[in-house]
């Protein structure tokens, strides 16, 4: 049984923020699931997943975020309580839906979380979406800590149905990716079936139904305000003059650093964790008889915005600050001392920063970049489209997924990567506005996410470039989630049809179609050559599995390559696929056998053939 | 109760989060509060991991520089390269087998002397371990184990309250059935590498 749906009530399970959420939304009898991955949210969709094969919970992996919305949306609309997952770039993406949905609402809860990632740990911004609750006009939950992930997110179901509204919980990385004890309460079984009632004047957005639902709209959004003011996700804790606004993981930093700097009896906290619509009311009489009010929230200044705004109303001229060019920053994440430095400052207490060692005369230690990894078909692709093109004046427009590391040195293939799906339509631009060979490169979930429509853009605008997809059968990147185009049977997980990516690209006319098998070198190149050569829109299917995904399913037995006394210290196979298996000990190159899976590549390309297989000893 | 923060820095693949896991588990088993954080996703392919586990009354879940209580490394350069989140009482428990980060290799910098880092590493903190864990892990069966080897010199060397029982419990609990035995094996003979140097 998995470990979440435990009926152990009461007990305390050592789980990470994502799986306090699964297991909130099993808690809150969640009947209908949509994603699609990405970091930091993916073990929470990987968990549901595992879920809905154990319970009557429906389950998907959609192809993109806007998918797994509308599909959420018509589920929500049948009356069967919904989330919808993904990381904070992922709701651009559903954005469309996101906003019209506002106006029609759900008859059953839908709770769509959305993943952002101050530091950009794995992501390519660090936008802040607590904005769409307000672009949206949809409340906006946000949870402090692993536990309270687990007790919002089933507030976030009940919130949504006293509205009739999808309502966003929003993380950050470190609620997603801390872990905690959690303690478990009841399970309500869920109901993936329900009825959808057909009220064309409420859900047939044409302009005149849409007028009206915007006044509907507004006023849930009035219903929200009063809500957010009675709310006890937010509260107050402390007592004194010196006020402090905080949200999420900035809540537990303040916390420390009013204790840790003495100031209990001179600070109260005021904790957000209903940040849209702001508790207008509990705001206004809080900085009421506060003397100073900081704010401490990572990413953008919405909170503090809104208390000077009613601050402004109640005409109250405390000074409030957040973020200052001496205070805090809308980069980055925050941490404890950074808060605890900032609250000493704007409050004038004494504070002396705890000191670190002296790291000023300790040797420079290498960079250590994530990397492809040994055996990562990627590699061989972008040393063969690199060996056939050296002719050529190529860029490279790359997009998201493991694949964007080849932008590294000594591969170095990737010059503009903007967003998922990108690489394709970018290519067009690229091919048109300069004269360049474009060559632009995607993953097969990435091609299904939002490649297609830029591919049938260039064949029907007739653009030239070559599009190289990396098949590798799966999404590698956020932990080997299934793709349209993998082969679930092979997960024993039948039930999915997987669609052909050679199929599709030709039936959309591309003018020249080519299938390689990377881990063949020489054969690969010639058909590369081939495909850069053809004026049009071309595309090269790269197909090999994942390698780390392959060893996962025991598909892949790694047999490890040596490097011979025929070595003659050339050293392409460092300077030219730079395969993390390789290091130099004694100015010698070597192979190391542990992490070898034995792709070959380096062996084709050593001009002393002295790469062998390693004998078993 | 006290707060002990305790950082623990690898490179993708060394199982430092089996490693927090695990001690996250002893923690309950003592009722000593616990929460940790992690990196995942792109941090994975091959780069520097970091986890942070705060034992005792806090409620933040990362730890700033200079405020680690303890650092366990899991590779000596990434060590010296988390100096700064120690300070003069910071106690220092690694692995020292090396792990040369890929750029070495294409000559994009050079990998320090270990011995020379350790000693560095040693006069700025309040106490260091430095185990050659991969051979102990290699002893206890697979090299694999080297996290649970570095959690014996961890419990073994007092630096954290928890006791050896309750780490085996925990072993017992989050390792994979199979091994079990040999993780525990590994265990031992951390603690072994502490207590008898």
């Amino acid at each position: 049984m998995h470990k979440l749906l435990s009926e152990k009530i009461n007990e305390d399970l050592l789980m990470l923020g994502n799986e306090a959420i699964a297991r909130g939304a099993v808690e809150a009898g969640v009947g209908f699931a949509t994603t699609y991955p990405g970091t930091p949210s993916s073990e929470l969709s990987l968990n549901l997943f595992q879920i809905s094969r154990e319970t009557d919970l429906y389950f998907e992996y959609s192809t993109n975020e806007k998918v797994a919305l509308e599909v959420a949306a018509a589920a929500a609309n049948s009356g069967v309580r919904t989330m919808c997952m993904m990381k904070h770039v992922g709701l651009n993406v559903a954005a469309d839906p996101l906003v019209t949905l506002a106006y029609i609402g759900v008859t059953a809860g839908l709770v769509i979380l959305t993943a952002d990632d101050p530091a950009m740990f794995s992501s390519q911004n660090e936008q802040d979406n607590r904005y769409y609750g307000k672009l949206a006009g949809l409340p906006v939950l946000e949870p402090s800590s692993v536990e309270e992930a687990k007790e919002m997110t089933r507030a976030a179901f009940e919130l949504s149905e006293a509205l009739g509204e999808p309502v966003l919980l929003r993380t950050t990385t470190r609620i997603n990716h801390s872990s905690a004890f959690v303690t478990l309460k009841e399970i309500t079984p869920p109901v993936p079936k329900g009825n959808f009632v057909p009220a064309p004047m409420s859900y047939v957005t044409v302009p005149a139904v849409s007028r009206k639902l915007h006044v509907k709209l507004l006023d849930n959004l009035a219903k929200a305000s009063a809500l957010s003011d009675a709310s006890d996700l937010n509260f107050i804790t402390g007592q004194g003059p010196l006020g402090v606004i905080c949200n999420g993981v900035s809540y537990l930093y303040a916390k420390d650093a009013v204790k840790d700097l003495g100031l209990e009896e001179q600070v109260k906290i005021l904790r957000i964790g209903f940040s849209n619509p702001m508790p207008e009311w509990m705001i206004k009489d809080f900085i009421k008889g506060c003397k100073k009010v900081l704010v401490v929230e990572e990413g953008e200044p919405f909170m503090e915005e809104a208390v000077k705004a009613f601050a402004q109303e109640a005409c109250e001229t405390l000074p409030i600050q957040g973020k200052a060019d001496d205070l805090f920053s809308r980069l980055s994440e925050f941490d404890p001392a950074m808060v605890r430095e900032n609250m000493a400052r704007f409050f004038d207490v004494p504070y002396t920063p705890a000191a670190s060692v002296n790291t000023a005369d300790l040797p420079e230690i290498p960079q250590r970049p994530p990397n492809l990894c040994s055996g990562c078909s990627h590699r061989a692709t972008f040393y063969e489209v690199k060996k056939a093109a050296k002719a050529m004046d190529v860029m490279c427009p790359s997009d998201i997924g493991c694949y964007t590391l080849g932008f590294l040195p000594p591969l170095s293939m990737g010059d503009f990567v903007l967003c998922m799906g990108a690489s394709v339509s970018s290519a067009c631009g690229f091919s048109r506005a300069t004269d360049k060979k474009v060559v632009a490169f995607i993953g097969d979930s990435t091609f299904f996410h939002s490649g297609i429509t830029g591919l049938v853009n260039a064949v029907f605008n007739n653009h030239n470039f070559t599009l190289v997809i990396l098949d590798n059968g799966i999404t590698a990147m956020t932990g080997h989630q299934p793709n349209p185009g993998v082969d679930m049977d092979q997960m024993n997980l039948p039930g999915y049809n997987a669609i052909s990516i050679e199929k599709l690209v030709r039936s959309l006319g591309v003018g020249h179609v080519t299938l390689i098998k990377p881990f063949k070198v020489k054969k690969s190149i010639a058909a590369i050559e081939e495909a850069l050569a053809f004026k049009g829109v071309s595309v090269i299917i790269s197909q090999e599995p994942c390698a780390l995904h392959a060893k996962g399913l025991k598909l892949l037995k790694p047999r490890a390559f040596t490097v011979t006394d025929k070595c003659l210290d050339h050293r392409d196979c460092i300077n030219e696929i730079a395969c993390p298996s390789f290091y130099l000990d004694k100015g010698r190159v070597h192979i190391d056998a542990d992490t070898c899976v034995g792709c070959a590549v380096c062996a084709q390309i050593c001009p002393e053939n002295a790469i062998m297989p390693l004998k078993k000893k | 109760m006290e707060t002990t923060r305790l950082i623990v820095v690898a490179v993708g693949g060394q199982g430092n989060l089996l490693a927090s896991k695990v001690l996250g588990e002893a923690a309950l088993l003592e009722d000593v509060p616990v929460r940790m954080s992690e990196i995942h996703g792109m941090a994975q392919r091959g780069g520097v991991v970091e986890s942070a586990i705060v034992f005792g009354d806090a409620g933040s879940t990362i730890i700033s520089d200079g405020e680690a209580d303890i650092l366990l490394g899991f590779e000596p350069s990434e060590v010296v390269r988390a100096m700064g989140r120690c300070n003069s009482r910071t106690r220092v428990i690694t692995n020292t087998a090396p792990l040369r980060p890929f750029t070495v290799a294409i000559g994009q910098g050079v990998y320090p002397d270990v011995d020379g880092m350790m000693s560095q590493v040693r006069e700025r903190v309040a106490d260091l371990i430095a185990i050659d864990a991969l051979a102990l892990a290699r002893q206890a069966g697979s090299p694999m184990t080297m996290n649970i080897v570095l959690l014996g010199a961890l419990i073994a060397s007092g630096a954290l309250g928890l006791s050896r029982e309750s780490v085996e419990k925990a072993i017992a609990l989050r390792a994979k059935k199979a091994f079990v035995e040999m993780n525990l094996k590994a265990f031992r003979l951390g603690e072994g590498a502490v207590t008898t140097a």
